[in-house]
């Protein structure tokens, strides 16, 4: 191991530091402080922290070096499906480092931060446009989170009402695995639904399965549209019309909103709720897993139950509203990911009206354009025109040559690429879900196509390549089971 | 538009690879009644330089903390942020990559966790830790639903000391979990012990407690956890992380599950998010712990590497019985601590939270100098923060304070309202001496 | 061909009844199917089972399985040494592989479980 790879710790060595530690600088009356005795001896720290005693230069390294292990947007194409690492505009990192968006805090006095409770309001007037919802809270930290909140909404609204037995949430399985796990957490059962040949909803088992439910048993259905294979949901109406006259609320994942945006919403095709992921369809970086914003969206008859505080606009005055009596209360302390509200109202206002709709439009051109090359190579799941993204079936592959999803994934890497998500959706053997965005060029797809079509031809004539890829990442495939059987979660002096 | 780069001819080509005519065909899935048919409402685009100059104008219409004195805390305390933060968590290898799941093109993020696991486990001084959760709110939710899956008791404890949006988010986590949440009252700042006692006498999953808790006065965290264990409960620290510096840290008083805001290391205040929470526990309640982990393992050629271990726990794979439904965490906002904690170094992290306790402590005996101001629990040991008693009501001794430019104490009657006439006052190593004087100045015109 | 002494589930667990105690376990097919095993969750002496539904939970690096239990009754036994040596299950499938012993309440429910070579017809169409 190169010594600049090891861990910090084993680069530590006692008295360094990497910046000074700020000395106290005492007011007047205060000169004669006794500090030794501030604390009863009881809660002063005894123990050693042991944190690393690392110099300036060698931590600039540290970091720098790791940073180059990574593949990122930055330097890669990444076509995670349901993921949506396109481009991060750099102004959007630039504006959020302003003193006036980053040094505020959620307690000032609300005459010092007008222009922060007014973006908030207008980000939440752009959403409500986009989606054909008209009510938006941006508290909730992520997607989960949104899935989680909005659900909350959709509990206390039975609640409400008397309807609290309405326990039964319809899943596709399809759905991400964050929808049944938000279930759970929210006292619901869910209920798989099933995919017909076309990989929607089949109609006839959601008849069935609202029967099952009972009369008022159905709470809502989640249904991520477009789904998780790339297809609209033709019948969304009939769907919704389906789920409303059992009782039932429509709940959308949307995750997969970036094809739809200027095109086609959400309220007006039959959802009651929604959530968004500012981190995927409004560029807010996804951070290496975070930090995001899973604002939701919702009609009249659900608002009164949205999470506080609330911004609210008096005449020309924006503020805080907490004493919502109807409200679920709330999921997480303070208005929201503020810092990522910031970055995705700058985007939508570089983009504007027009460049919003561009944005769907170019996100399901450049996915139909990568699936007709790949589709010369592999069997797409459902070979027909795609939103966002689509699904390819490695079975033939791993039947015939003993090369799976992952095989090809890992030799992506050796290409330069990041490889698409694999194994999901559930529902196709040796997925590869793969979602190019609208900001890459022709170009790189068409060198991603050829790289995927060299890497199927050698995984025919010479499978084992393929079986040890990648060879030319920082490390190779790694021991995972070693990982739970002999876990190592920190370091510890050895 | 810059964020596309495809030419007309590029799209011409790729429609005609396609099979279709027009961008228009590529819709054809869409029934004619799902479709918009009209412009969103919503302004035209803009160039760099506008939109810029309008980001700008919208930024002057706050006023950041920075403009002046401030004593602002309550859950956001302000610290220096070393450059070396901004500087290498703003790499956009780093800032623009997805979640680690393929470890061979993610060591960097993956390393940079495991040593973020290593370092939040040595200042709380726990066994190990999780890379992240969404905020100290949601993670004191999660370390709750943590304890009911080990304890199995449908009853949680909760200090009236937390943090006033720590307990209503915890409130709200477990409204649809049939779950009883109890709130133990306050004696002289702090957790009543006898209260608490009484509170856990039926039993309970968890007891849950703030230290420094939301007065700024540090709980006697040692007799809490022995009574939360005498009850068979688990004992749920929240913390702020920088106290860690000077004050002993959980792990030391055999606590189960520390939890906390990672905002003081390294992250700016940004309106109350993001931040990063912190989740600590015991290495034996690992199948149970919310959220990722990275472990270290080898690869075939037998080099040292990391992975995202224990994934069965986790949503994508177990479902509807996950340990939580959390996905995205707050990753780039943990890389910051990670940073933070490493610039600082033993020495360092030791000597802020020193300078923080000793700032606090100058900046209470020059206000109590001043005539109808007093420590609102004199005599109780707190870090950063101290409450003040007042001559007049803490709405208007703010109101007198911003004329002078100096952003005032969270009003505690929003706490409690008969503590209208205190506030709360954070202090720490970002507080100059003069900043203190011109309080003291202004607090003596009243 | 499998033990034709067990009676299996389509879910690939088996059972063996011997004097109304009823031994449990998962088949050579399910071991094979779930490589890269690491974690075995199984219920305490005294729990009770109820047919059709979970008993525990095995692992590998990125699944989880649940168990059924082909019987109802009380556990009285708990191969606890399996959970430490999980290659025993490659090994010893029908054998030192065994997870539970459970006192059946109702032996007649067994009646209704696949033989040998029905299971065997069931692994065909998978």
């Amino acid at each position: 191991m190169h010594p600049d790879d090891r861990l910090l710790f084993e680069k530590s060595r006692p008295g360094m530091n990497a910046i000074e530690a700020p000395r106290p600088e005492l007011p007047k009356g205060a000169e004669s402080l006794d500090t030794a005795s501030l604390l009863p001896a009881e809660l002063r720290r005894q123990s050693a922290t042991d944190l690393p005693a690392v110099g300036q230069l060698d931590l600039v390294r540290h970091y720098t070096r790791l940073s180059r292990k990574n593949f990122a947007i930055s330097t890669t194409f990444y076509p995670l499906g349901s993921c949506t690492m396109k481009f991060n505009p750099l102004i959007n990192e630039t504006v959020v480092a302003e003193p006036g968006f980053a040094d505020l805090h959620p307690y000032q006095n609300e005459d010092d931060i007008q222009g922060a409770l007014g973006l908030v309001f207008e980000l939440e007037r752009y959403l409500a446009e986009i989606s054909g919802l008209p009510h938006i809270s941006l508290h909730p930290a992520a997607g989960a989170h949104g899935e989680l909140t909005a659900l909350m909404v959709i509990r206390e609204h039975f609640r409400k009402i008397g309807e609290d037995d309405r326990r039964t949430v319809l899943i596709p399985d399809s759905a991400h695995g964050t929808n049944p796990a938000s279930c759970t957490l929210c006292g619901f059962k869910t209920v798989e639904l099933k995919s017909n040949e076309d990989g929607l909803v089949d109609i006839d088992d959601l008849k069935k399965k609202i029967e099952a439910a009972g009369p008022k048993g159905i709470a809502a259905l989640m249904i991520t549209n477009p789904n998780t294979l790339g297809l609209f949901e033709r019948r969304i109406q009939e769907i919704a019309e389906l789920i409303h006259s059992a009782g039932g609320k429509v709940y959308m994942d949307g995750a997969n909103l970036n094809a739809l945006m200027g095109i086609s919403r959400p309220g007006d095709f039959g959802v009651d709720i929604m959530h968004f992921n500012l981190h995927k369809t409004f560029s807010t970086p996804h951070g290496t897993g975070g930090p995001g914003a899973g604002p939701i969206g919702v009609t009249d008859e659900l608002e009164p139950y949205l999470p506080i505080p609330r911004v609210v606009k008096d005449g020309e005055r924006f503020r805080f509203e907490e004493n919502r009596p109807s409200s679920i209360g709330r999921t997480r302390a303070f208005v929201g990911n503020f810092g990522v509200m910031v970055r995705a109202y700058t985007y939508i206002r570089a983009l504007g009206r027009a460049g919003i709709r561009r944005v769907g439009e170019n996100a399901v051109l450049n996915a139909n354009y990568l699936r007709v090359l790949l589709g010369k190579h592999m069997a797409v799941a459902h070979p027909r025109l795609c939103m966002h993204e689509f699904v390819l079936t490695a079975r033939r592959l791993a039947k015939e040559h003993g090369v799976k999803a992952t095989d090809l994934a890992k030799r992506l890497l050796d290409s330069g690429f990041h490889p698409p998500t694999i194994y999901f959706p559930l529902i196709v053997p040796e997925a590869l879900m793969i979602e190019p965005t609208e900001t890459e060029s022709k170009s790189t797809l068409d060198a991603f196509a050829q790289a995927f079509g060299q890497i199927i031809e050698e995984a025919q004539k010479n499978p084992e390549k393929l079986h040890q890829a990648p060879t030319t990442t920082p490390v190779q495939r790694m021991d995972e089971v070693r990982a739970v059987k002999q876990p190592v979660l920190r370091w510890r002096r050895g | 538009m810059p964020y596309i780069q495809n030419t007309e001819n590029e799209q011409r080509e790729m429609l005609r690879a396609i099979g279709v005519e027009s961008i228009k065909d590529l819709f054809e899935p869409l029934p004619a009644s799902t479709r918009l048919g009209r412009d969103l409402d919503i302004p035209v685009g803009m160039d760099e330089a506008s939109l810029r100059r309008h980001m700008i104008e919208l930024a002057k219409k706050n006023r950041p903390l920075g403009d002046g004195p401030s004593f602002l805390g309550a859950g956001r305390t302000r610290h220096y942020v070393p450059v070396i933060v901004d500087h290498l968590a703003g790499r956009s290898e780093f800032v623009t990559a997805y979640t680690p799941y393929q470890p061979e093109a993610s060591q960097g993020s993956l390393q940079v966790f495991f040593e973020f696991q290593t370092m939040i486990a040595q200042i709380t001084g726990m066994e190990i830790a999780n890379s992240s959760v969404y905020d100290g709110a949601s993670a004191l939710a999660e370390a709750a639903l943590m304890a009911l899956s080990l304890q199995k008791v449908d009853r949680i404890v909760v200090s009236k000391a937390s943090h006033p949006e720590d307990r209503d988010t915890l409130r709200t986590y477990l409204r649809n979990l049939d779950v009883e949440l109890v709130e133990v009252p306050l004696k002289e700042g702090r957790t009543d012990l006898d209260a608490t006692r009484k509170a856990l006498e039926v039993g309970a999953s968890a007891l849950c407690f703030q230290s420094p808790n939301f007065l700024g006065i540090l709980e006697d965290g040692a007799a809490l956890t022995e009574i939360a264990h005498e009850a068979k409960a688990l004992s749920i620290v929240s913390v702020h992380p920088l106290s860690l510096g000077v004050v002993a840290p959980p792990g030391d008083y055999d606590a189960d599950i520390v939890v906390g805001d990672g905002q003081p290391l390294g992250c700016p205040p940004y309106l109350g998010g993001p931040a990063f929470g912190i989740f600590a526990t015991r290495e034996k309640f690992i199948r149970r712990l919310p959220g990722r982990i990275v472990g270290q393992t080898v690869d075939g050629q037998g080099r040292q590497g990391y992975v995202l271990t224990f994934q069965t726990r986790e949503q994508h794979i177990r479902r509807d019985k996950a340990t939580s439904n959390i996905c995205t965490n707050n990753a780039l906002m943990a890389l910051r601590g990670a940073i933070y904690l490493a610039a600082m170094g033993e020495r360092g992290f030791a000597a802020v939270a020193e300078s923080c306790l000793v700032q606090a402590h100058a900046a209470a005996r020059a206000i109590t100098q001043v005539e109808g101001c007093s420590l609102l629990y004199d005599g109780q040991p707190f870090f950063c923060e101290l409450a003040v008693q007042l001559p007049k009501k803490a709405k208007e001794v703010n109101r007198h304070l911003a004329k002078k430019g100096i952003q005032g104490g969270y009003d505690l009657g929003r706490f409690d309202p008969a503590l209208d006439h205190a506030m709360l006052l954070a202090v720490t190593e970002v507080t100059s001496g003069d900043d203190v004087d011109r309080l003291v100045a202004a607090l003596r015109e009243l | 061909m499998r033990p034709d002494d067990l009676r299996y589930l389509e879910s690939h667990e088996w059972v063996r009844l011997q004097d109304g105690m009823a031994t449990i376990g998962i088949t050579d097919y399910a071991v094979e199917h779930l490589n890269d095993l690491v974690f075995l969750d199984l219920p305490s002496v005294g729990d009770e089972v109820t047919r059709g539904e979970s008993f525990g939970e095995i692992e590998s690096v990125k699944a989880v399985s649940e168990l059924y239990s082909p019987v109802s009754g009380e556990v009285v036994e708990v191969n606890e040494p399996l959970k430490e040596n999980l290659d025993q299950l490659a090994q010893d499938a029908f054998g030192g592989g065994w997870m539970i012993k459970v006192k059946a309440s109702d032996p007649s429910e067994l009646e209704s479980l696949l033989d040998a070579a029905a299971y065997e017809k069931v692994l065909e169409k998978e």
